[in-house]
């Protein structure tokens, strides 16, 4: 009756990851084709949450797409709206005023801290340990309390206007930020001894998922998917924009390649996000914070207009296509992860399934930016 | 053999700090708050969905221009205003928000050159019918006069 089934030794079977499942973080769905434990092939499958967010830019008027942006990447909101202002600015010559730069540039950075938080927590608990998640988001909250102060929301902010901000920050603000920095440090030093210096966690992403730096050239990786493999690229160094070349920070690269690598990478950029927001607060100019002519309605000029910028996934870019109306010819958002979780398919071949959930967890996907 | 047992010392120890630090945040002030039994209150630059604002006699300062309207980008807003007879001004009868649609974006409070609307501080929203979000935001404001 219950005999046992008997499988040929190469006789594979297909395994459905998602769209619904806790490891994908997300609605990816991933059609693993197993031996065993191997992964013999693996497909990944997206679209499940697309909103068509190039074709909005396309209706919307440039004001009014401002707040899309922020609906792509849920957790590092700032970065993308910061790419999508760049670009008009750049290309309707409006002028940025110092001070709004240097609030732009504080504000990204402390939202790139967060997001590295959220995406250390949630990795650890793909791998099983479930404390370190509760501190990561404690830390977090500080940030968005922060940035709920000053902006108004504490997620999907619509905060960067065409030539400045929405608001002004405060003293509250700065008290706070300056009180964050040493919090932050310390809790880093903690995180260190609880899950870096962890021998359990070392060895399940120590040489796990080694990613050459051919194939992260190949599927045009960015981010510290690509500085884990010891390719030394940041656009704010690289292209820098905004008031980037005005502070002193390092990029971190690591050569070894594996999860681990890309691991460190996140966790060395906090810190240097960190110097960043310090070096800001310091360096912080008075003056206003929109510029005094400003056009009221945005019509670029006709033209093709590129901007990249660093967000906390990697390079985000949105080209610009205008034919001199009032709503884009055409906007298209280059969109980081997309590229990252490309890798996936090819690399995770010959792996171990819990392998393959732990790189897909150090690849850092937000799906809802991958589908746009 | 040497490596073997170093190997579970350092195990051991890396265990031993880990507990040490989840033992160390047992015994730390709580950070989180009840809800719903206890609340926060909101800040001040909180953005809700929008509220109209009296004037000094609790009419709406609307001037029924419209500029909300065509700032929505997700034309959330409908307005509907009248000429009162021998009156030389628009009176505003009628101010419908779409909560549904609306993404908090703040570009009508933005586009308002007359201090009309304002954001609320209300966050508790929640309903299992879809006509419970589409406010009058007109005849929320003649509640609201004393």
């Amino acid at each position: 009756m219950n005999a046992p089934i008997e499988l040929r030794a190469d006789e594979t079977f297909v395994l459905n990851v998602g769209p619904q499942h806790p490891a994908t973080h997300g609605v990816l769905r991933v059609k693993m084709e197993m031996h065993g434990e191997y992964i013999v092939n693996a497909e990944t499958v997206i679209g499940y949450i697309h909103r068509m967010h190039e074709k909005m830019g396309e209706l919307k008027t440039y004001p009014q797409f401002l707040m899309n942006l922020s609906r792509m990447d849920y957790l590092g909101a700032l970065g993308y709206s910061h790419a999508h202002v760049l670009v008009v600015e750049k290309a309707s010559g409006i002028v940025v005023p110092e001070r709004a730069e240097y609030i732009r540039a504080i504000m990204v950075e402390l939202n790139r801290i967060a997001s590295h938080l959220f995406w250390f927590g949630a990795f650890v608990m793909d791998l099983g340990g479930f404390s370190p998640l509760m501190y990561a988001l404690q830390d977090r909250e500080h940030i968005l309390d922060m940035l709920e102060a000053v902006t108004g929301s504490r997620l999907t902010y619509c905060y960067f206007r065409f030539g400045g901000l929405y608001n002004d920050v405060d003293d509250d603000f700065i008290a706070a930020a300056r009180r964050f920095v040493p919090r932050m440090r310390k809790s880093l030093k903690k995180y260190r001894r609880l899950v870096t210096d962890n021998v359990i966690f070392r060895k399940r992403l120590e040489g796990i998922a080694p990613l050459s730096k051919e194939i992260c050239r190949k599927y045009g990786a960015s981010s510290a998917v690509a500085r884990g493999s010891g390719i030394n690229f940041d656009v704010r160094k690289n292209e820098p924009y905004s008031v980037y070349p005005q502070f002193d920070f390092d990029i971190p690269v690591y050569p070894q390649g594996d999860s681990l690598a890309r691991y460190m990478v996140r966790m060395d950029e906090i810190e240097q996000s960190l110097r960043i927001v310090e070096q800001g607060l310091d360096k912080l100019p008075g003056g206003p914070i929109m510029p005094e002519k400003k056009p009221k309605l945005i019509k670029p000029p006709p033209g093709d207009y590129y901007q990249a910028v660093e967000t906390a996934r990697g390079s985000f870019g949105v080209r610009l296509v205008s034919d001199g109306g009032k709503t884009p010819y055409r906007l298209k958002l280059r969109s980081p992860t997309y590229s990252n979780m490309h890798l996936f398919d090819e690399a995770c071949r010959g792996m171990m399934i819990m392998d393959a959930l732990a790189f897909m967890g150090s690849l850092d996907l937000v799906i809802p930016e991958i589908d746009r | 053999m040497v490596a073997y047992f170093t190997e579970i010392y350092n195990g051991l120890v890396s265990l031993l700090v880990g507990m040490g630090i989840t033992f160390k945040e047992f015994f730390k002030p709580t950070v989180t708050v009840a809800y719903p039994y206890e609340t926060l209150t909101m800040c001040a630059r909180y953005r809700g969905h929008i509220e109209l604002v009296p004037d000094d006699e609790g009419n709406p300062r609307c001037v029924v221009c419209g500029l909300c309207e065509k700032a929505c980008p997700s034309n959330c807003i409908s307005l509907g205003g009248e000429k009162p007879e021998g009156g030389k001004k628009k009176v505003l009868t009628s101010y419908v928000l779409d909560f549904t649609r609306c993404s908090l974006c703040g570009s009508c409070v933005e586009a308002c050159t007359f201090g009309a609307i304002d954001f609320s501080k209300e966050y508790n929203l929640a309903s299992r019918r879809k006509e419970d979000f589409i406010f009058d935001l007109y005849k929320r404001l003649e509640e609201r006069r004393p």
